[in-house]
């Protein structure tokens, strides 16, 4: 009776959030872009390095491989099409890097996450000197903000129940194993590799579709705009504000985040960066296990946490 | 249960008198303005800053002071309103300028927006200017697109042309030097894996091709690179005559310290953006006579050395010798364009495409909403960056080549 209830609540919030572009003027709808934007990335994010406790810093390298893949494929194919090579795009990446560097961990996964991205931006931008002689590129496409809206928010929708599936299925269970203990892991015979690269392409396939849905919005593409790495912090922060490894978390720290950041930048333009710097630091400090777990600690104080926290924003290195 | 409603009721009421007294006050409000708003969004932070905070915020701000100061921009009736200004920074990301000018036009329903700094970004925001109404004066985005945007956006304006203006001009007077006898017909030419690198050379090889100029070196760097020494060593083993780098500020003056360390000295010596910023030229003095690049000033011009004075006084700084005083200019048109047709936005568009203006840059006339009569090429000569390209237009100066060697 409960389980339905809540059912019927969270398709009421998604068909208010999806009727929501009637209601509201373009600054609006792109604020809600952005925002649904992030709350995926996040999730994505979270999907991943929430639950084995990868940190990574390789967000923009799928999100950039997305909006390119748009830029090179929205004259030749239909645009659903050139979605799915875009996902293919991140998949075959996803599957490259996952397989050469998952055995890595703690903080060497992170430094190469961290390259990875730049590495890509500089593929991407000698393949563009050398063999189309333009950097920049166009995507001229008559998708309104309204569309990009709904697909971001379907997207986000898709996230949010793959990862509600996968936290009840086996593989959720190896992945707290994973991460809480990988020997122990491997020694009830859990596949290491194979559960971690799996979901390590999930979540960047995803990323990927954020990166190719948002890309019709800026009409022109080049390596920095496609591959700014601002995107890989922010989201990695939203995560760890509202909780990376549960399945709202991600959404309750990239709302206030995303909200807080664009006041920010409307009312504090000089100040941004500082105050942004300040921001981090105390979230850090006052809620390192983020959001959600400081909500359970605070009304479940007699009960023991109901399921094992796979990942604190400071338990791995 | 009666009371708890009545007083919703009057709680309800209370509120909708409130609600109808802020609707009827705000036409009263609108009637009497008292300000123009001006909005627009930057790059004050981020890799776009340093391009964005010499070419156009200074200008920007300049501008605004001296509008106000003489009591406001005059609209057509002779009355004066004074700018309010609403700025934003873009961060230099994408997203932000794209959401920044959305903030602008919707929320804070500006009269004008005034364009970002960059092609990219120009470009991005150019389907919500076009959207929204807004006239848009991009200044500092060299495209050769530029007719295709116009066709697409009929409000757009392009003022600084496009890669294949500049090394049109530039091979034309290598091929009129070459003919001279005075160089060799070879071109060594290394350019900046970024955005305006790539599009200058590509550009080039075709002007260059048909100037029946050869281009013997033709390398690109990474943006960032700091030693060109094995660069300027081949390009000075390859015999010729005219060594060419569409670089950026800081690898601008890299190789032109690392020339002079290796006494490389090619008799036409023509690098990209930061030859044209006022401190090349006070930092190398002498040396730098005979350097060239984009852009170019005609030093006779009086309008344009009493706007370098004054931006020097107010900003602190001299603007450069490229796209500041376009931008600069595109802003008095703005400002002709409101004083002529008033603050309809519609009406400053057709003023903006079909109007005539005096500017700093003399008198200014769009052909296809762009700006055509422009500098293409400029070389320093006594410690000013004069204007040798294109060279039958009235207040060229004469290019000095060969270039002397080093001192």
């Amino acid at each position: 009776m409960k389980s339905a209830f809540v059912w019927v609540a969270l398709v009421l919030v998604l068909a208010a959030l999806a009727a929501a572009p009637f209601f509201m003027q373009a600054y609006g709808l792109g604020l809600l872009i952005g925002l649904m934007g992030y709350v995926t990335l996040a999730s994505a994010w979270a999907l991943f390095s929430g639950r084995t406790g990868y940190i990574s810093l390789a967000t923009v390298a799928f999100f950039g491989i997305g909006a390119y893949m748009v830029a090179a494929f929205n004259e030749v194919l239909p645009y659903p099409l050139v979605l799915v090579v875009a996902a293919l795009a991140g998949l075959a990446l996803a599957l490259v890097v996952g397989l050469s560097t998952l055995r890595l961990a703690g903080v060497y996964f992170v430094i190469f996450t961290f390259g990875l991205a730049e590495l890509v931006r500089q593929l991407v931008t000698w393949y563009e000197i050398n063999v189309t002689g333009t950097l920049g590129r166009y995507i001229f496409m008559s998708l309104g903000p309204e569309h990009i809206y709904w697909q971001l928010l379907a997207l986000a929708a898709a996230t949010l129940f793959i990862t509600w599936r996968i936290d009840r299925s086996r593989l959720g269970l190896a992945l707290r194993v994973i991460a809480d203990d990988e020997v122990v892991a491997a020694h009830l015979g859990i596949n290491l590799a194979r559960t971690k690269l799996a979901l390590f392409a999930l979540s960047s396939v995803i990323i990927t579709l954020v990166g190719a849905v948002q890309a019709p919005r800026w009409t022109y593409i080049e390596p920095a705009i496609a591959f700014n790495p601002t995107v890989s912090f922010l989201t990695l922060v939203m995560a760890l504000l509202g909780g990376a490894s549960r399945l709202w978390g991600p959404v309750l720290g990239a709302v206030p985040l995303f909200l807080l950041f664009e006041w920010l930048s409307a009312n504090f333009p000089n100040h941004y960066s500082i105050l942004l710097g300040l921001l981090f630091i105390a979230i850090v400090f006052a809620v390192p296990k983020g959001i959600v777990a400081l909500v359970e600690t605070r009304f479940r104080t007699n009960e023991r946490a109901f399921r094992p926290v796979a990942m604190e924003a400071e338990g791995k290195p | 249960m009666t009371a708890t409603s009545r007083r919703a009721i009057l709680r309800t009421l209370g509120i909708s008198v409130c609600m109808f007294a802020v609707a009827a006050a705000a036409p009263a409000v609108s009637q009497e303005r008292t300000s123009v708003k001006i909005g627009y969004a930057i790059s004050k932070t981020g890799p776009n800053a340093g391009g964005a905070g010499i070419t156009t915020l200074p200008n920007y701000e300049l501008w605004v002071k001296e509008v106000n100061e003489a009591g406001g921009l005059e609209l057509p009736d002779g009355s004066r309103l004074p700018i309010e200004v609403v700025e934003y920074d873009d961060r230099s990301s994408a997203e932000e300028v794209v959401r920044a000018i959305e903030r602008l036009a919707t929320q804070d329903e500006v009269d004008f927006i005034l364009p970002p700094w960059g092609t990219g970004f120009n470009l991005a925001v150019a389907p919500l200017f076009d959207r929204f109404g807004y006239p848009q004066l991009a200044v500092s985005s060299v495209t050769d697109k530029a007719p295709e945007f116009v066709q697409r956006w009929k409000r757009s304006f392009w003022m600084l042309g496009g890669g294949s203006d500049y090394t049109d001009a530039l091979a034309g007077l290598l091929k009129k030097t070459n003919d001279e006898g005075k160089i060799n017909n070879k071109v060594a030419m290394i350019s900046v894996a970024d955005g305006f690198g790539i599009d200058l050379v590509t550009a080039a090889r075709p002007s260059f091709s048909e100037a029946e100029l050869e281009v013997v070196y033709d390398v690109t760097y990474p943006a960032g690179t700091t030693d060109f020494t094995s660069m300027i060593n081949e390009a000075a083993g390859s015999g010729a005559d005219t060594f060419v780098a569409f670089s950026y500020p800081p690898e601008t003056f890299a190789i032109t310290q690392q020339a002079q360390v290796a006494k490389f000295n090619p008799k036409v010596l023509y690098l990209g953006v930061g030859t044209g910023f006022p401190n090349y030229g006070a930092d190398l003095g002498p040396n730098a006579e005979g350097v060239m690049s984009l852009g170019g000033i005609d030093p006779n011009n009086q309008a344009n050395t009493a706007y370098r004075k004054r931006h020097e006084e107010v900003t602190g700084r001299a603007p450069d010798f490229w796209g500041s005083v376009v931008t600069f200019a595109s802003l008095q048109m703005l400002q002709e364009a409101v004083k002529r047709r008033g603050l309809d936005r519609e009406a400053v568009s057709d003023e903006l495409s079909n109007g005539t203006f005096e500017t700093v840059l003399g008198e200014v006339k769009l052909e296809d909403n762009q700006l055509r009569k422009l500098w293409f090429g400029g070389q320093w000569q006594n410690g000013n960056f004069v204007a040798v390209a294109p060279v039958d237009r009235e207040g060229v100066s004469q290019a000095i080549m060969p270039k002397a060697s080093w001192q």
